[in-house]
């Protein structure tokens, strides 16, 4: 694909325009479809909002397709921002750990006892990502440094063992437990209350800020530490600061909505792809475009199978595999030609 | 001239494996000082030393007087540009948003160019012939390309100081003398102070105002080409035979290996 020679305020400001205005269109689209008949007319009428439709539209539809879209928006941001200033490709929420101690914690949480639709689990997976992140940051950092290296060995090490606990927890527990606990770590966007995704939002957005100040140091840490450090770049700290807010955003998605994979891998890969490499540009366009991702991969699932409901986890990567795979195909004729 | 960069008593080691004994060095404004030596000797290890990305175990090095250490890591990057010798390239970035990388210290933190860094940019790129590769992404640049790109980006960060290390091993004939003829250019008249890792002892004696010979991580000759470059002295250097001729073109030392017999 070619592309400008450089990133200009105006190219930023239209790319994220038209990318803005696709999750708006989506948002509303995707409000629209389900496997119950509602008419958004009659939600709309006076009245109507107590109504049948009404409900159906405000009460159940919207709230899920918001949420999908702040914890799609959370998880693209996030592998963004990992893969950038671990300057590996694979990196994702989901291989560095964090992901694996907020499932962890929320299993834990359920055999406790506490209800599914509770904030004790959201909570206690927020913490155990929080956990997670501690550990795989000091478990990596030797002589007061970190490397790329050993921040994603460490991380796909304490995943696995997250996993390999999650597995022995459930050995333990009785069907019914183990059934919850499946349910809760395939992924869902399963009605939540409006103050739950607005509080999520909220912690995506200072998330996402916190990134795009450091968005022209994570360019500068891709052609090498040691280089960023001669352009002015304190890479231990912007490390550090994208490592705790990429989290943040990690822990704040998997927390209400359990392991969606594959947004935060391809996602960013995609708009790489599309939009060049600048972190300018790919991290509030990965915030967008995850967003949209996720919208539409949960309308998918909300309706590709009439009333029973697909794991939206499934559809992502259902989805996003093929299409991933023809694109990377693409670019790497191109690379070849 | 008071010199600009001084390193004086610098030590450094990996663990008990000293690479670096001893070094002092001083570097003054409008000179280009050559640093020489035999695989090993401590080369690129002084550079990073010069630019503060390591630290001494013992000796300090000082840019206007202030130890390294003690420099804001911009203030630092607005005075000393480096120029190392295999860049890491991970994400394809065109030719002319890693020179713009340049002028990051100069510029606020989301640091989009404004019309005077753009030009600088374009006139960094123009001045290593490499201006008609703008567009270009760097994984499709040559690796004579993407050594001149990053020397045009150390250029646009308009440093008083430029540290090269080995910045013509990929390059042509051509591109090899282009590059020395730029740099030796930015110190005659732009009064920058410059010193280059090289592996070419001619070039080093073509365009050098000092030379500084490495062996064994102390510092074993320094002064004029044509002092340094003796042939006792590179053999035990180098512990290589070599034949020190004059060279036709500037009447300074030419060095050429010498086969063996037989």
């Amino acid at each position: 694909m070619r592309r400008a020679a450089h990133l200009t305020r105006r190219r930023l400001a239209a790319t994220l325009a038209v990318l803005g205005l696709g999750l708006a269109l989506s948002v509303v689209g995707a409000t629209l479809v389900g496997p119950a008949p509602a008419s958004l007319a009659r939600a709309l009428a006076p009245g109507g909002a107590a109504g049948p439709d009404g409900i159906i539209i405000f009460r159940t539809r919207l709230p899920r397709v918001l949420l999908g879209a702040v914890v799609g928006a959370s998880l693209a941001t996030a592998g963004t921002a990992l893969q950038g200033v671990l300057r590996n490709p694979l990196a994702c929420p989901h291989v560095l750990g964090i992901s694996g101690g907020a499932a962890l914690a929320g299993v834990l949480a359920i055999l406790a006892g506490a209800s599914v639709a509770s904030l004790a689990i959201p909570a206690a997976a927020f913490g155990g990502a929080l956990g997670a992140l501690a550990l795989v940051w000091f478990g990596a950092r030797a002589g007061g440094r970190t490397t790329p290296h050993a921040i994603l060995l460490v991380g796909v090490v304490f995943n696995t063992f997250a996993a390999a606990m999650i597995m022995l927890v459930e050995a333990l527990a009785t069907y019914t437990q183990v059934r919850g606990v499946l349910f809760w770590i395939m992924g869902s966007l399963s009605t939540q209350s409006y103050g739950l995704v607005a509080a999520v939002a909220a912690l995506a957005l200072a998330g996402l800020g916190w990134l795009v100040r450091h968005a022209h140091d994570v360019n500068l840490l891709g052609v090498g530490d040691e280089d960023a450090y001669e352009l002015g770049v304190d890479v231990e700290a912007v490390r550090r600061a994208v490592f705790v807010a990429a989290s943040i955003l990690v822990a704040a998605a998997v927390s209400v909505s359990g392991m969606i994979g594959f947004v935060g891998l391809i996602v960013p890969h995609l708009l790489r792809l599309l939009l060049g490499p600048d972190h300018r540009l790919l991290l509030p366009a990965s915030f967008v475009g995850g967003a949209t991702f996720l919208v539409w991969c949960d309308a998918l699932a909300r309706t590709a199978l009439g009333a029973a409901e697909v794991p939206v986890g499934v559809v992502t990567a259902l989805a996003g595999a093929p299409f991933f795979l023809v694109l990377l195909r693409r670019s790497l004729r191109r690379a070849a030609a | 001239m008071t010199a600009r960069l001084v390193a004086g008593g610098v030590t450094f080691g990996w663990g008990a494996r000293l690479v670096l004994r001893d070094v002092a060095l001083a570097l003054a404004p409008g000179e280009l000082v050559g640093v020489i030596g035999p695989n090993g000797s401590g080369k690129t290890t002084l550079v990073r030393l010069l630019a503060g990305v390591l630290r001494p175990a013992a000796g300090t090095v000082r840019l206007d007087g202030r130890p390294l250490a003690a420099w804001p890591r911009r203030e630092l990057a607005r005075r000393i540009a480096v120029v190392s010798q295999d860049p890491t390239v991970t994400f394809p970035f065109t030719a002319l948003e890693t020179v713009l990388m340049g002028r990051a210290p100069h510029l606020p933190a989301l640091a989009f160019p404004r019309a005077a860094d753009l030009a600088r940019a374009r006139a960094a790129m123009a001045r290593v012939d490499v201006a008609d590769l703008e567009a270009r992404p760097l994984d499709r640049l040559s690796g004579g390309e993407r050594q001149r790109v990053f020397l045009a980006r150390a250029l646009a960060q308009e440093p008083a100081v430029l540290l090269l290390d080995e910045p013509t091993t990929h390059l042509d004939l051509r591109h090899q003398a282009g590059i020395y003829d730029v740099v030796a250019d930015l110190c005659r008249r732009e009064g920058v102070a410059s010193l280059s890792v090289l592996h070419d002892l001619n070039l080093a004696a073509m365009y050098c105002d000092r030379l500084v010979l490495l062996a064994g991580g102390r510092i074993a000759a320094e002064g004029p080409p044509a002092a340094v470059l003796e042939r006792a002295r590179l053999a035990a250097a180098y512990g290589a035979d070599v034949h020190v001729g004059v060279n036709d073109l500037t009447g300074g030392p030419l060095v050429l290996p010498r086969p063996r017999p037989g």
